[in-house]
């Protein structure tokens, strides 16, 4: 029978995932804006899977926020992006050292 | 092995082939539409742990709205698709390890049965994943729902005042140029002789 570990072990692989994503990619925002999402899907599994073998259903009313949240930072992300590229004529990440931080 | 884990096992692998597509494709539509098919995929998971009305909001909403955002986007901006794997090989080595010893880390957590919850268990048919989700979300959570409305609607100002450009050939009214009008820019006063009637 499918356990809670199996989801789990589903969600963390799809979670380094999107760390990967984070670490390896140099050039391209949208990528970076994509393994977030990925990231935020696997937590949410994480949330889904623990609501349905606790028996409990406030892990999938946090699952409708955390929805909420992401959509919003996508559309707001992607908005800052197309100002950037207005702006500089560029996404990658490697140019974007205006601020010298 | 039942049918059940046969379904899940063909849609996690699903879901991690395409996050690995995802993070290595080189072009990002391609990268957009293999998202696509992770949500997919994750919604087919939902559905095995019986959040039905969760796994439609990630397809309606997601697969819907959110993704084609990105694709929009991404075909808006005219970017060099070339130059993207630059840098990929040079970071690739210790970007896997760290992202192997997290992903071993995650795996060492969660198999050690320290949950004792081994049992997919199907719920009785007259569950309502809705109904119930429901219940909840509009009693206990409604300030928190309202909240989440509200925030909504700060993302689609912020959205819009981020993007939006005044137009330069608009005819529109200039308010304070009518209303800091004189008599004497108007009106002219002409001499001139009269004229008598034949």
């Amino acid at each position: 029978m499918l356990s809670l570990s199996d989801f789990l072990i589903v969600a963390a692989i799809l979670f380094g995932l999107g760390i990967a994503g984070i670490i390896l990619n140099r050039k391209n925002i949208i990528v970076l804006l994509m393994s977030i999402e990925l990231m935020l899907l696997a937590v949410n599994t994480n949330f889904v899977a623990f609501s349905h073998f606790l028996r409990n259903n406030v892990g999938e009313v946090f699952v409708f926020f955390i929805l909420t949240v992401a959509a919003a930072e996508a559309a707001i992300g992607l908005a800052i992006m197309v100002v950037l590229f207005r702006n500089t004529q560029t996404i990658e990440v490697e140019k974007l050292d205006m601020l010298k931080g | 092995m039942s049918s059940l884990q046969i379904i899940f096992y063909v849609l996690a692998a699903m879901v991690i082939f395409s996050g690995v597509m995802v993070v290595s494709s080189r072009n990002s539509v391609h990268g957009a539409l293999f998202l696509v098919l992770a949500f997919f995929s994750m919604a087919g998971i939902w559905m095995l742990l019986q959040a039905e009305f969760l796994a439609l909001i990630l397809v309606l909403v997601y697969v819907g709205a959110v993704m084609t955002l990105f694709l929009f986007v991404v075909m808006m901006l005219q970017v060099n698709v070339t130059r993207f794997r630059e840098g990929f090989v040079r970071y690739l080595p210790l970007g896997l390890l760290m992202v192997l010893m997290i992903i071993g880390l995650l795996i060492y957590v969660v198999r050690s049965n320290s949950f004792h919850m081994t049992l997919l268990t199907v719920l009785s048919s007259d569950y309502d994943n809705t109904a119930n989700l429901g219940m909840v979300l509009y009693t206990d959570y409604a300030y928190p729902f309202e909240i989440a409305a509200v925030l909504l609607l700060t993302a689609i100002v912020a959205a819009i005042s981020l993007t939006h450009r005044k137009s330069t050939n608009r005819k529109t009214q200039i308010i304070e140029n009518q209303i800091a009008v004189n008599r004497k820019d108007r009106v002219r006063l002409v001499k001139m002789p009269f004229e008598r009637k034949k």
